[in-house]
């Protein structure tokens, strides 16, 4: 294994830099639903603006775009190099189906707001329950996972 | 007090349903087969004599779907969390509330040296892009495609962004009532939001929304929103009058033409909680709207960086091969 030299496996700063952005997403997607300033959240000094919608809206999107630009960049990599070196645990093939419930549920949560693009109200109804289910999921299997130390991928025993 | 022209001006394919006087007055036929695209309202402010007919017919038409809330209301924690209850108030038709959702707002203004009282029909303005429903987190708020911006009772759990996100204030809240009941009352939800549907049912039958029905001197007429806006400005030359509406929000489903500059009129309106004000609105969606659409292209720039990146990989892997070999 030529770790050092070539090693496609995400990087340190690229994990944390993904953890980050997942933690910016948790915490204004949660602060989508308005309970930030009834559980006192928003009286923090430095985080009133928790609690202004359009505000944890416009930072969602942000974080959802490095996310979306994250997941392109290691998808690109995996295919072009990391499939040589190393295959992914079950873990994190359970993480890549909760983040891809996400993603696509994210992106029509994004067109519904669009002008111009209506959706029937149960089709959004869905949507909306199964984003904020999926988010559910992965971010409580992210916390198993982390306990149970299980990483996203192992080194293939051929490399 | 002056009364202003209340000359009808609608012609042709949008008819002034409040004069044919029937107890059920069809949608105007340019407005059937809804699917072409959204219907929306013209209020035509100076024709208004503030008789409260539409007021009384909206309350009578939509009685049925006002919130019937149980009492005692569960606690609420943290005990800040407020209780809205307009129950024992049905009465109120001054101001917006769960139990009246269109009233009469009231603007003395000087039209041509002449002080004027103006009467304001004021109900949901029923945005093109409302973000009351795009921010709503379960859906509950939905826009339909015929231009409709409805609230589900059964499905709002009251907390209240409908309210927050609304340019206008507009969803009033009621406690007591909804699924928030069945969840975990005492410490999320809060009842339920109300506000004008525009009579959904009605218009789904074919029928124009109860207010438009009732009102004696055709104030409101409905169409679709290509047509609203072409009979605005027409109205507006005619009386040279002005148009809230057509751009406020980024554009809404009712529009407004107005004897005297909105910008006057909001400033002799009488605002408050349920009275909400005729200001300039920029578009609430727009950097949503734009962020979207980076959104949407961040993948590709993450691709394109991976492949730089990769193939750099590759190189050195394969440079690395060949010393091995
Ligand atoms: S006026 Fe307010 S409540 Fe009505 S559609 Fe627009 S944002 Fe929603
Ligand atoms: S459109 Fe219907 S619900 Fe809305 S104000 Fe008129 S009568 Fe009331
Ligand atoms: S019924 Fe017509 S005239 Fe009477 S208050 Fe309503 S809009 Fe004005």
């Amino acid at each position: 294994m030529e770790k050092a030299a070539c090693n496609p496996y995400p990087s340190k700063a690229m994990t944390r830099f993904y953890m980050a952005v997942v933690a910016v997403l948790a915490f204004t997607g949660f602060g989508q639903m308005p309970i930030f300033k009834r559980y006192y959240l928003a009286d923090i000094p430095g985080l009133g603006w928790s609690a202004n919608f359009f505000v944890t809206h416009a930072i969602h999107y942000i974080g959802a775009s490095l996310l979306f630009f994250i997941i392109a960049y290691q998808i690109t990599g995996y295919f072009m190099r990391g499939r040589h070196y190393y295959s992914l645990t079950r873990s994190g093939w359970a993480r890549v189906i909760f983040l891809v419930g996400l993603v696509v549920t994210g992106i029509f949560r994004v067109l519904k707001n669009m002008p111009d693009i209506v959706f029937s109200p149960n089709f959004t109804m869905f949507i909306d329950f199964a984003h904020l289910g999926f988010a559910m999921l992965f971010l409580f299997s992210c916390l198993g996972f982390l306990l149970f130390h299980t990483g996203w991928c192992e080194e293939d025993a051929t490399t | 007090m002056g009364k202003i022209s209340r000359r009808s001006f609608i012609k042709g394919s949008i008819a002034t349903a409040g004069a044919m006087g029937a107890s059920a007055v069809p949608l105007p036929a340019s407005a059937k087969g809804v699917g072409a695209g959204e219907l929306a309202t013209l209020i035509d402010i100076g024709k208004c004599i503030g008789c409260g007919a539409c007021v009384e017919a909206c309350r009578e038409t939509n009685g049925r779907k006002f919130p019937e809330p149980k009492k005692p209301f569960p606690k609420m924690y943290p005990p800040r969390v407020r209780t809205a209850d307009w129950s024992d108030k049905r009465d109120v038709d001054d101001r917006l509330t769960p139990y009246n959702w269109l009233f009469i707002q009231y603007a003395t203004v000087n039209i041509n040296g002449e002080e004027t009282t103006l009467t304001v029909p004021r109900r949901c303005m029923h945005c093109t892009n409302p973000p009351c429903a795009d921010l709503c987190p379960f859906g509950a708020a939905r826009k339909l495609k015929n231009g409709i911006t409805r609230i589900h009772p059964d499905i709002c759990l009251g907390g209240a962004k409908c309210k927050m996100v609304c340019p206008w204030d507009i969803p009033e809240r009621q406690t007591g009532v909804g699924p928030y009941l069945q969840v975990l009352p005492n410490f999320a939800g809060n009842g339920a939001m109300f506000k004008c549907d525009r009579c959904f049912d009605r218009i789904d039958q074919g029928l124009v929304p109860a207010c438009i029905e009732a009102c004696p001197e055709d104030v409101q007429t409905i169409g679709p929103r290509n047509e609203i806006i072409a009979a605005a400005h027409a109205r507006a030359k005619e009386i040279n009058g002005y148009i809230y509406g057509e751009t406020e929000n980024g554009g809404t489903n009712t529009l407004y033409v107005s004897p005297v500059p909105f910008e006057e009129l909001n400033k002799a309106l009488e605002k408050g909680p349920g009275m909400p004000h005729m200001e300039p609105v920029a578009d609430s969606m727009a950097l949503a709207d734009n962020l979207g659409m980076a959104l949407l292209l961040a993948p590709i720039a993450g691709i394109v960086a991976g492949f730089i990146k990769f193939t750099g990989f590759s190189k050195q892997k394969s440079s690395q091969d060949n010393k091995e070999s």
